[in-house]
C-alpha cells in the first residue's frame, strides 16, 4: 500500500504537535479511540470564548501513519475557524485532501470525532465557568 | 556505507542466492526437458536433475530421496498433508489436533474440514512465549484423531516448538505427525527421523530459493504414510501430486537446501552475533521495549519487539528504507493484530506495537548498526508525538482509563 504524498507530508512533518499547559485557560480537550484499536487521537483547541474562534491547535496521536495525518491536517483546517463551522467538518473532507484509501476511512472518522469531543468538553467547560453558550459568529448570506 | 533500502524481512521471504541461480539458469534454456518424458535425453537430463535436488532436499532432514514430493510451495504441501490424510484416513476418524499460532495454511486447512464436516479440530493455546504444551498435544489426543499438525518455528516471533517430544508422542499413541518446518528447515537442524515426524512442509523462498516451488516430506516407513491427492492428473509424485515438474524451481530448491545445509552452523553463529547486537541495542537506548517470544528457543535471525507507546504502521512509515514488518492490524485489512502475538496474551496494543525483524543471510552488522540508529530515532520521535507516551509519563496508568472507542 502506498501513501498519498499528502499524508507523507503531515506524517513527515505534523503540524502542531504537542500539548497546552495544564494552566492554560479555554482549552477543550478531546481524546478519542483506544489503545486496543490502535489508533488514540488527543486534539486540544484554544476558542476565544467572546468570538467562538479556534485561535489554536494542537495534537497527539498514536496511531497509523494515516491517523497521524488526519489529526495533524485537522489542527491547520480547524484554526481561525468558529467552533461551529468546526462542528460541522465532516470525515470526507479529510479523505478527500488526504486521499486516504478505503482502509483507512476509520483514521478520518476519529478526526472528526476528535474535533467535536474537543468543542464539547470546552463548552462543559464554558458551561461551568460562566454558564453563557458563545456567541455564533454570523455566516455569509 | 550501507545501501539503501535494507531488507531485513527474511521471514517473508529471501533474495535467490547467486549459487542458486546459477544451478537453474541451464533448465530454462538448453535443459528445457520434461522429466516425465521416458524415451530421449532431454527428458533424462531432466529426470536426473530433480533426482539430484530430491537426494539434495532429503539430506537436509534426513529423509529419503522418494520421500520427497514436489508441490508449488509451502502453502500447497500444508494443503495436500491435511486435507490429504484426513480425506484417506476417514475410516479410522476424523480429529486433527492443531495450535493456535499456525500459519494461515494450516488454520485454514482445518477450518475449511471443519465447515464441510470432514473433521473436528482442537486448536491447542501457546504459552507466553508461544510454545505448545506437549502435554497438552497428549492430553487432547482421542481415539479419532489421525493428524498432529504443529509448525517447527513460528514465522513471526520465531518461537520452536518441542518437536521432538510431539514427535515422541505422535509415535507413541500412533497419530500422524504433520510439520510445518517451512521457517526451520534450512535454519535449524531439522531431522525427520530423531523429530518423528511423518510429514513436513518446506519452501524454496524462505531459503534463499525461487518462489512457486516447495515440498511436502511424506514417510515411506514406520509408519508408511499415506494420502488422497487433492490434484487429479498424470499421477506425478507416485500419486500424490499430479502436475508437470517444475524441473528449474526443484533445481533451485535443491540447491538451496544443499547451500543451506553446508552453511548451516556458520550462519547461525553470524545471524546469532547480529541478533544480539540488534537487540541489546535497542533495549540500551530506548524504554519500554519487550521482546515477543522465546528467549532462547527461537530462529537465529528473529528478533521480534514491541515497542509500547508507538503503533507499529507509523513506526514501519518512519523507517521506510528498512524493510521489516509489523503485526500492527493497519497492515491487514482487518484491522485486527496480529493472532501470533495475540496468542501469546501479549495486549492488543502492544501487540499494534510489534515489530518483526528477520535477519537473513545477506545482512551485514553495518546495516544492523545502522538499523538500531534509524528505529531509536523514529521510536522517540513518534513518542513524543504518542498521547500514550505522555500519559505515562504523566503516571497514569493506560489500563484504567476508560476509552471512547466508537
Amino acid at each position: 500500500m502506498a501513501y498519498s504524498e499528502k499524508v507523507i507530508d503531515h506524517y513527515t512533518n505534523p503540524r502542531n504537535v504537542g500539548s497546552f499547559a495544564k494552566s492554560e485557560d479555554n482549552v477543550g480537550t478531546g481524546v478519542v479511540g483506544a489503545p486496543e484499536c490502535g489508533d488514540v487521537m488527543k486534539l486540544q483547541l484554544k476558542i476565544n470564548p467572546d468570538s467562538g474562534l479556534i485561535e489554536d491547535a494542537k495534537f497527539k496521536t498514536f496511531g497509523c501513519g494515516s491517523a497521524i495525518a488526519s489529526s495533524s491536517y485537522v489542527t491547520e483546517l480547524v484554526k481561525g475557524k468558529h467552533i461551529d463551522e468546526a462542528m460541522a467538518i465532516k470525515n470526507s473532507t479529510i479523505v478527500q485532501e488526504l486521499n486516504l484509501p478505503p482502509v483507512k476511512i476509520h483514521c478520518s472518522v476519529l478526526a472528526e470525532d476528535a474535533i467535536k469531543a474537543a468543542i464539547s468538553d470546552w463548552r462543559a467547560h464554558q458551561g461551568v465557568a460562566s454558564g453563557a453558550p458563545a456567541a455564533k459568529k454570523a455566516e455569509g448570506a | 556505507m550501507v545501501r539503501l533500502p535494507i531488507y531485513m524481512d527474511n521471514h517473508a521471504t529471501t533474495p535467490v542466492d547467486k549459487r542458486v541461480l546459477d544451478a537453474m539458469l541451464p533448465y530454462f534454456t538448453e535443459k528445457f526437458g520434461n522429466a516425465a518424458s521416458r524415451n530421449h535425453s532431454f527428458g533424462w537430463e531432466a529426470e536426473e536433475a530433480v533426482d539430484k535436488a530430491r537426494n539434495q532436499i532429503a539430506a537436509l532432514i534426513n529423509a529419503k530421496p522418494k520421500e520427497i514430493v514436489f508441490t508449488s510451495g509451502a502453502t500447497e504441501s500444508d494443503n495436500l498433508a491435511i486435507k490429504g490424510i484426513v480425506e484417506f484416513y476417514k475410516d479410522k476418524g476424523n480429529h486433527i489436533i492443531t495450535c493456535v499460532t499456525e500459519h494461515k495454511a494450516v488454520l485454514d486447512s482445518c477450518r475449511t474440514l471443519e465447515r464441510t464436516g470432514k473433521a473436528t479440530v482442537t486448536y491447542l493455546p501457546v504459552d507466553r512465549y508461544g510454545m505448545v504444551d506437549p502435554d497438552g498435544v497428549r492430553k487432547a489426543i482421542t481415539d479419532k484423531t489421525v493428524l498432529i499438525t504443529i509448525m517447527y518455528a513460528n514465522n513471526e516471533v520465531g518461537t520452536i516448538h518441542p518437536v521432538r517430544e510431539i514427535g515422541k508422542i505422535a509415535k507413541e499413541k500412533g497419530v500422524i505427525f504433520h510439520c510445518d518446518a517451512v521457517q526451520a528447515a534450512g535454519k535449524i537442524p531439522v531431522d525427520v527421523e530423531r523429530d518423528g515426524i511423518d510429514l513436513a512442509a518446506l519452501s524454496a523462498h524462505k531459503i534463499y530459493g525461487p518462489k512457486g516451488i516447495g515440498a511436502l516430506y511424506v514417510r515411506s516407513k514406520a509408519p508408511r504414510v499415506r494420502l488422497t491427492a487433492q490434484m487429479d492428473g498424470g499421477g506425478h509424485e507416485r500419486g500424490m501430486r499430479s502436475g508437470t515438474l517444475n524441473v528449474t524451481g526443484i533445481v533451485g530448491l535443491g540447491k538451496a537446501c544443499e547451500v543451506a545445509q553446508a552453511e548451516m552452523a556458520e550462519e547461525n553463529r553470524r545471524l546469532l552475533d547480529l541478533r544480539s547486537r540488534l537487540q541489546a541495542g535497542l533495549f540500551e537506548r530506548l524504554e519500554d521495549v519487550t521482546l515477543n517470544g522465546h528467549p532462547t528457543e527461537r530462529l537465529p535471525g528473529n528478533l521480534n519487539v514491541s515497542f509500547a507507546y508507538v503503533e507499529g504502521e507509523s513506526l514501519l512509515m518512519g523507517i521506510s528504507d528498512v524493510a521489516v514488518s509489523s503485526g500492527s492490524a493497519c497492515t491487514s485489512a482487518t484491522l485486527e493484530p496480529s493472532y501470533v502475538i495475540r496468542a501469546l496474551g501479549v495486549s492488543e496494543e502492544l501487540a499494534h506495537s510489534s515489530i518483526r525483524f528477520g535477519l537473513g543471510r545477506f545482512n551485514t552488522e553495518e546495516e544492523v548498526n545502522f538499523v538500531t540508529d534509524r528505529v531509536t530515532r523514529e521510536v522517540n520521535r513518534l513518542r513524543e508525538m504518542s498521547p500514550l507516551y505522555e500519559m505515562a509519563k504523566e503516571g497514569i496508568d493506560l489500563k484504567t482509563v476508560n476509552w471512547k472507542a466508537e
